[in-house]
């Protein structure tokens, strides 16, 4: 099968990977901008990141006929000093333009501090600036619920923004209604340990939406798995949906939302 | 759609399996010195939601676990999340 990973932190993982990804049909794959694990001590270490999302890695990706798209920002985590986000956010004019990257993402909340929202809403600004389509991440575990609403409160803020332009990923059972009832696009993470299983993303595919959602393996240098996606496909098939409902959450859709960025080009 | 049956023929020895361990983490941690905390509080207030009559346990095991205060935090305590709100 031919499927979209709409979100992979690559930089963290082999190229094997890679080549296990094209083995499985991975046709293309978009990086968020994201934590290293640790906190980077300067500005001067997200501009060689942003190099690495925007030069190396869509080298890396094309070697195995994977396109590679990525969107920038400081992810919540480290954007709990504004002053150190702000330095990292006026470099983000200098890549915007170039070839490979969709939009701002991914921004959020981490620990749902008054920073972190702050410098969130800024993030927003810079793509209603652009015009570019956003990808949010939601905190984690307990903090999800409440971060995802504190995010809906915030975006609400927004009169210009295009809803259909705006994706929130990790959602699970208890915010994925929250997302979707406003007018939002939602991401389902499959993780083996924390956010969804390949069971419970088909859960919710059956209890709540296949419009308007994907999935994706946000493999990263943690307790992840870059074939999460064709896993879950599998799964689905032996739940007995449809190849048309299956090509749909893992091709179809990511396809349609990201293709509101020009760049977005199969 | 699967029928129940099918999806019991499926899923059930894994569901088995899960249940078992959940039940052997339990017995585990009652074996090992020290006090409970309060992740094992929310834990054992968890439990109950499997047996309710509801389409929605799943939801309302995430929301057992989830921090429902309203306000924003001034700083982040630490980066990381503990699984039940701990403050």
């Amino acid at each position: 099968m031919s499927y979209i990973e709409p979100h992979a932190h690559m930089v963290s993982r082999t190229t094997d990977d890679y080549e296990r990804l094209a083995i499985a049909g991975c046709e293309a794959l978009c990086e968020p901008a994201f934590w290293a694990g640790f906190d980077r001590s300067s500005a001067d270490g997200f501009y060689d990141y942003f190099r690495q999302l925007t030069e190396y890695e869509p080298k890396r990706a094309a070697r195995y006929g994977i396109k590679h798209f990525c969107w920038l920002c400081i992810n919540p985590k480290e954007a709990d000093d504004p002053g150190f986000a702000r330095e990292v956010m006026a470099l983000i004019p200098e890549f915007i333009g170039r070839d490979n990257v969709l939009g701002i993402g991914e921004i959020g909340l981490n620990k749902n501090t008054r920073s972190e929202l702050k410098i969130f809403e800024e993030h927003v600004q810079i793509a209603l600036d652009y015009d570019l389509p956003v990808l949010i991440h939601t905190p984690h575990l307990e903090d999800k619920l409440k971060g995802t609403k504190l995010i809906l409160d915030s975006l609400a803020t927004f009169s210009k923004l295009d809803r259909s332009k705006v994706i929130i990923d990790h959602v699970e059972e208890h915010t994925v209604a929250h997302v979707l009832d406003a007018g939002y696009w939602a991401g389902m993470t499959l993780y083996p340990e924390s956010k969804c299983t390949p069971n419970r993303a088909i859960d919710i595919l059956e209890v709540y939406s296949s419009e308007n959602i994907w999935m994706n393996s946000a493999c990263d240098w943690g307790v992840s798995d870059p074939m999460a996606v064709p896993k879950c496909a599998l799964e689905m098939k032996r739940r007995k949906h449809t190849p048309e409902m299956i090509r749909k959450v893992t091709y179809d859709n990511p396809a349609k939302f990201l293709s509101q960025s020009p760049r977005f080009k199969l | 759609m699967l029928s129940k049956k099918e999806l019991l023929d499926m899923q059930f020895i894994d569901a088995r399996a899960r249940l078992i361990d959940l039940a052997a983490f339990l017995d585990r941690l009652e074996r090992h010195e020290g006090a409970d905390d309060i992740r094992l509080r929310y834990f054992r207030e968890a439990l109950p939601i499997l047996q309710e009559n509801r389409p929605d346990r799943a939801k309302a095991v995430l929301e057992k676990f989830s921090d429902h205060t309203t306000e924003l935090s001034e700083t982040a305590p630490f980066q990381g999340a503990s699984g039940a709100p701990i403050s």
